[in-house]
């Protein structure tokens, strides 16, 4: 949004964007004043615990809730049949994944259980510990029944069928063709193969999913405290599948204790205990714990993807051709759907590189696990390391600096707007910018020689890298045109109150990544008002715009820009004010520091606060046919791109020891590119943070499962996330290339530490194993595996 | 998850506590430090009817050096033992151990005693009192008894404590200046139980190694002493040659437990590359 | 013995009495008895760090310890801490290094650092990263804050 004068927010004096401030919610986080749903305590609540199922598919023959019910301290006792009289079952399918299916599902189990964790009775109590006693009082007998656990003979004929309604255990399939895959193939001087896991992981955000319902019989009005990235989706699906006004439902959505999107979804215990509060009319809670925790949040990853790729001599790569197949417990999850995945995975697979064939085939098939669906850089760790490693093996194969054949194959600076190959639009990116940037960076020579010197010595290290795409900033193609009622756009208020302050409202949502104090930042800079004099206010579907929260890297560039377009209404309206009250042109006029100031030489005028007063306290003064209006409400959503591409490139620098197995993260650098950086600080930490979650999925984490589908590390302890010693130091660096398609500029810097680390690490694990002449690509690389690989076991 | 309810009760004295704890009608359990009690409690995976508190009893607290051998109290925390210099002076196999035994929090709380009565396999301090040739002392109905540390381990999580009975202290013999030690594990996050520990106490003079225990832990049900490895050893010169017999011997020594992220042979592995990166240290 | 304990203790300087289920552990005895929220839950089995809490002048699990146990001590807590401002150039360290993100490893990991910083007046990086190894952080990748505890550290003796 370009001013009379040809300016946008970037010309701003006393800008605030591209500034480290510090964020305003975190002050009190630190004094540990932060309110999230458990700290919230109603009059006359009562708590809310579930009996899960023991096993992964089994017929429920009976449920004796008899003595929990008159055990003590318990209110009431609800099986699935019971709760499916009050909410309504749902089905997790978005209309654009073509083909896509799965049954409707039950908030409690009815009659069959389909994973180890599926919740089967409620329990009400006046305490947590009290429902979990008279839990243990509930009898259920199960009929075992088979099971399809192994997502790779999910499909076979002779693997049981999960729902009778289908033929067999397929969920959805997507195939992408794109030029003459088998023509380009047969042109290739080098063909690589390989096969490629990722293990199943979850999300373990240190807060819990939580959630208070209140249901008020006398407004027949809901009020839910909930631990959320969505509160308006969560809003139109309490309200239709609990058969409410949806006006009706509020949902407040205060601190949230990290999310990494296993908090966008439904999940049957919370829509139990707002079921459960509409029927007892008071407040309930539900807390999950750690270890419930493990098997009710959606899982994530779990894929098989067996890739090929053909390269020139020179290195010009010809063709790629991926086979995915993914697990995804019994359901399809919703209202996302457990598709995404797979189908980011078909987009995004060598989405850096120019090339013109490509043949992509992802399978979604139904097991009895937990369900899984979208986890912080949904598809794309899987992607880039299925891209990256080919890329590496073919380098390889011809005897090339893969950080070459890169730059060779990369997509020029000066080429976009471009395609991928499978002709989704990319607008502006920067992969020859970033990776020069990178290159600065490390200090790459240097590591090279010391790798020969220290190979001498029986110390193995090695260096890779991962060059990416990363999909921001969605528009409606996400999930608006599957049918789901999630918001591609996002809406910010503006008032100004008496005193000259601002009182901001937006509908994304903070779960730590500084969402608030982006929306500061830029309505300070829009307005010209200091962020001392702003507050924010998100998470409330009463007392925000609607929106669609803070998921998929879209807060900044999507909320930041509804933001940065309400702050300019209310300076011009501030401005058409001070105009009058000075008797000069409003366009001669600015806002800076809180005060009107000439545009020409900086004078102050007047303070805006003292607009604020005769605008409130002395309208009398101002004009008959004039009417201020300090208040601005603006929305926005991306219309010429169905999503802002942004672009990284990685390092990692590691040891391993090859006696032990143990792989030691000596460095990792990221450089990327997510257009206009409001705050620097915070996407550093937010690369950072992300890196760390790449590792955890490279190095550590994994749901391990049994043949019975019982997870056997389902607790801290046993499930293994990255800490503070074995982490390395992360550089940061950036590139900045807006995105014209708004004033701010902005792109998501959420998700790409996440997506380019394990491939990063994969490729230096294998340099480091080069002498050895092994390969290792099945994540997490443990150290038994890479001992498995060195033939030492 | 919360735990089951129990009563709870905090005897002040030592016959206080073994009354309540005699009272065989009642399945009660020993809270002394808790850190690995507690967690069991809370996913419910015990629910006693009763816990004793033993945390009043302060004479079974402290570290003491009593002529050649040093005393440490089953409830004397870690973090006491991990700064006492008497440790650090007589025993620093015990004290090398200490920094990798779970976190700060966790060793401000946790025991001494404890953690040897709970016989957690993974555990470092139990091995450190096998390999040391330490005694436990058991008070119970039937009066006070000693036993040798490495009699005192029968199997996982189980000992050799009657019931009633609690352990009240282990005795160590201080160290010699020809003492040789060392400790080392493998664990994939600092302060996490190892995937494979060893803990060495010697006598060497020059290159001539006596008395060695080999004690490892995380590789069986309990810790385990590999007396034919010590036996290749002991009264030997260390070499190239004795110390690859040696590791080679742990192949019949050893029975390793595969768990969640170690086979079997990961383990035996990780015993020998233990062994022969320790003992090379001491040739070089 | 009863079905509920006296617990009589002295939190953030304010001597409390409450009768408890002997089974309520420390964190949630601050959390729900007192409604001291700062004091987080993270996993109930002493991995998390996030329920850190100090009993008698040291840190310890808030999960793995009873309220019982608390009887006759001095429970101190975040709320506490930040009132007393005995952290406050911590707390402001955290700020400006953005070292908190979602908040909940937050008050842990402060308390923790401050009884690292009180056994240790000058960590070196190393140190800071294993005395803070039992403190789960799944957003900032543990960065910044090892930056935080280090500046605050810094400041402390370069200071007055």
């Amino acid at each position: 949004m370009v001013d009379s004068n040809g300016l946008s927010i970037h010309d701003r004096p006393n800008s605030y964007i591209g500034r480290s401030v510090p964020r305003p919610n975190l002050s009190r986080l630190l004094k540990g004043r932060g309110s999230y749903a458990d700290d919230v305590k109603l009059p006359r609540m009562v708590h809310v615990a579930f009996l899960r199922s023991p096993l992964a598919h089994a017929d429920i023959v009976k449920i004796e809730t008899d003595k929990a019910s008159s055990a003590s301290g318990v209110i009431a006792v609800y099986n699935g049949k019971d709760l499916a009289k009050v909410c309504s079952p749902w089905v997790g399918v978005v209309t654009h994944l073509e083909g896509m299916r799965s049954p409707p599902q039950n908030l409690l189990a009815v009659d069959r259980v389909r994973w180890q964790g599926e919740p089967v009775v409620a329990v009400v109590a006046q305490t947590r510990a009290l429902a979990e006693d008279a839990i243990e009082l509930i009898e259920v007998k199960y009929k075992e029944l088979p099971l399809a656990v192994d997502m790779k003979t999910a499909l076979d004929d002779d693997t049981e069928v999960i729902h009778k309604e289908y033929e067999n255990n397929l969920c959805w399939e997507r195939n992408v063709n794109a030029g003459d895959v088998d023509a380009a193939f047969a042109e290739a001087d080098v063909i690589v193969e390989e096969e490629f896991q990722f293990g199943r992981h979850t999300g373990v955000t240190l807060e819990s999913r939580s959630i208070v319902a209140d249901y008020d019989p006398g407004e027949e009005m809901l009020t839910l405290y909930q631990s959320t990235q969505a509160p308006h989706m969560k809003q139109a699906l309490f309200a239709k599948h609990l058969e409410l006004d949806e006006h009706k439902i509020r949902i407040i959505c205060r601190d949230v204790g990290g999310a990494f999107g296993l908090k966008a979804h439904a999940y049957g215990d919370e829509f139990a205990t707002a079921a459960i509060s509409k029927i007892l009319g008071r407040p309930v809670k539900f807390v999950a714990d750690r270890m419930e925790s493990f098997l009710a949040d959606i899982h994530a990853r779990d894929h098989v993807v067996k890739g090929k790729i053909g390269v020139s001599k020179a290195g010009k790569i010809l063709a790629i051709e991926i086979d995915d197949l993914t697990g995804i417990g019994p359901y399809s999850v919703y209202p996302r759907s457990s598709g995404m995945e797979v189908n980011q995975i078909c987009n995004l697979t060598g989405g850096p590189y120019k090339f013109d064939n490509y043949r992509a085939r992802g399978r979604v098939v139904f097991q009895n696990k937990p369900p899984m669906c979208q986890y912080r850089a949904v598809g794309h760790p899987i992607a880039i390391t299925v891209t990256e490693g080919l890329v590496e093996m073919a380098a390889s194969a011809i005897d090339m600096e893969s950080i070459e054949m890169r730059k060779l194959n990369m997509v020029a600076d000066d080429d976009y707007p471009n395609k991928t190959v499978s002709g989704i639009p990319l607008e502006n990116l920067s992969h020859q910018a970033s990776t020069d940037k990178l290159m600065e960076m490390v200090n790459y020579k240097e590591i090279r020689d010391e790798q020969k010197k220290l190979r001498k010595e029986g110390i193995y290290r090695g260096v890779g890298f991962a060059a990416l795409i990363e999909v921001t900033n969605p528009g409606p193609a996400f999930y608006g045109v599957g049918g789901a009622p999630i918001s591609a756009q996002d809406g910010c208020s503006v008032k100004l109150d008496a005193k000259g302050n601002l009182i901001v409202g937006t509908s994304i949502t903070e779960q730590g990544q500084g969402a608030e104090s982006v929306i500061s930042q830029v309505v300070a800079t829009a307005v010209g008002i200091t962020p001392d004099k702003i507050k924010v206010i998100s998470g409330d579907t009463e007392n925000t715009p609607y929106g669609g929260g803070t998921w998929a890297s879209r807060g900044t560039g999507i909320g930041g820009e509804a933001a940065a377009k309400a702050g300019k209404v209310i300076r011009d309206n501030v401005l058409d004010v001070a105009g009058i009250l000075l008797q000069s042109e409003p366009n001669t006029l600015d806002i800076q520091n809180n005060q009107v100031v000439n545009k020409s030489d900086g004078a102050e005028r007047m303070s805006v606060a003292e607009i604020s007063r005769v605008v409130y306290y002395r309208g009398d003064t101002l004009p008959k046919d004039f009417q201020a209006e300090m208040m601005a409400v603006q929305h926005y959503f991306p219309k010429s791109y169905p999503f802002a591409f942004t672009n990284s490139v990685h390092c990692c620098h590691l040891e391993v020891d090859v006696n032990t197995g143990f792989i030691k993260l000596l460095k990792h650098w990221a450089v990327e590119d997510c257009g206009t950086v409001i705050n620097p600080q915070n996407v550093d930490d937010q690369v950072r943070g992300g890196v760390v979650q790449g590792i955890g999925g490279a190095l550590y984490e994994e749901c391990i499962y049994n043949e019975q589908g019982q997870l056997l590390n389902g607790n801290l302890a046993d499930y293994l996330v990255p800490m503070a010693v074995e982490l390395p130091d992360i550089v940061v660096g950036h590139v900045e290339s807006k995105t014209f398609e708004s004033d701010l500029g902005a792109k998501g810097a959420g998700e790409a530490g996440t997506a380019g680390a394990p491939a990063a690490i994969m490729n230096a694990l294998n340099d480091a194993l080069m002498p050895f002449d092994v390969r290792l690509t099945r994540q997490p690389f443990t150290p038994q595996k890479v001992l498995e690989a060195l033939g030492k076991l | 998850m919360k735990p089951s309810n129990f009563d709870y009760v905090k005897p002040k004295t030592l016959e206080e506590t073994l009354t309540l704890l005699g009272d065989g009608g009642r399945d009660s359990v020993v809270l002394a430090g808790g850190q690995s009690l507690m967690p069991t409690l809370n996913m419910r995976l015990s629910a006693p009817d009763l816990l004793v508190d033993i945390n009043g009893l302060d004479e079974l607290s402290g570290v003491k050096l009593e002529g050649n051998q040093i005393r440490i109290g089953a409830l004397t925390r870690h973090v006491e033992v991990e700064n006492s210099s008497v440790i650090a002076e007589n025993c620093p196999l015990i004290a090398l151990a200490m920094p990798h035994i779970a976190h700060p929090a966790i060793r401000n709380r946790g025991t001494f005693g404890g953690s040897i009565a709970l016989a957690d396999p993974a555990a470092e301090l139990p091995a450190c009192i096998c390999a040391l040739g330490a005694k436990i002392e058991i008070v119970g109905p039937g009066g006070d008894r000693k036993i040798v540390a490495k009699d005192f381990f029968k199997d996982l999580y189980e000992t050799d404590l009657k019931d009633g009975e609690i352990v009240t202290a282990v005795e160590i013999p201080v160290t010699s200046s020809k003492t040789k030690i060392a400790f080392d594990e493998l664990s994939r996050r600092h302060g996490d139980y190892a995937m494979a520990g060893l803990a060495v106490n010697a006598i060497m003079e020059g290159k001539k190694i006596e008395n060695i225990s080999i004690c490892f832990f995380a590789i069986s049900a309990t810790p385990v002493l590999a007396e034919g490895a010590a036996g290749i050893l002991n009264n030997g010169i260390l070499d190239d040659d004795s110390l690859g017999k040696a590791i080679q011997q742990l192949e019949s020594d050893l029975d390793p437990l595969p768990d969640l992220y170690a086979s079997r042979a990961l383990k035996m592995h990780y015993a020998k590359e233990l062994l022969k990166r320790n003992l090379e240290s001491w040739m070089s | 013995m009863s079905k509920f304990v006296q617990v009589t203790t002295t939190v953030n300087g304010e001597n409390v009495s409450r009768s408890v289920e002997p089974r309520t552990n420390l964190v949630d005895f601050v959390r729900y008895d007192l409604e001291l929220t700062g004091s987080h839950v993270g996993c109930e089995h002493g991995v998390c760090g996030a329920c850190t809490i100090r009993l008698n002048g040291e840190i310890v699990r808030g999960c793995l310890v009873l309220a019982a146990q608390a009887d006759g001590g001095v429970v101190e807590t975040i709320e506490g801490l930040s009132e007393s401002g005995k952290i406050s150039d911590l707390q402001d360290s955290f700020l400006t290094r953005n070292a908190g993100q979602c908040g909940s490893c937050t008050p842990g990991m402060l308390l923790t650092a401050d009884s690292l910083l009180e056994e240790n007046k000058a960590p070196t990086r190393t140190e800071i990263r294993e005395y803070i190894s039992g403190n789960y952080c799944r957003c900032t990748g543990f960065e910044a804050i090892v930056d935080a505890i280090e500046m605050t550290s810094k400041k402390r003796r370069g200071g007055s």
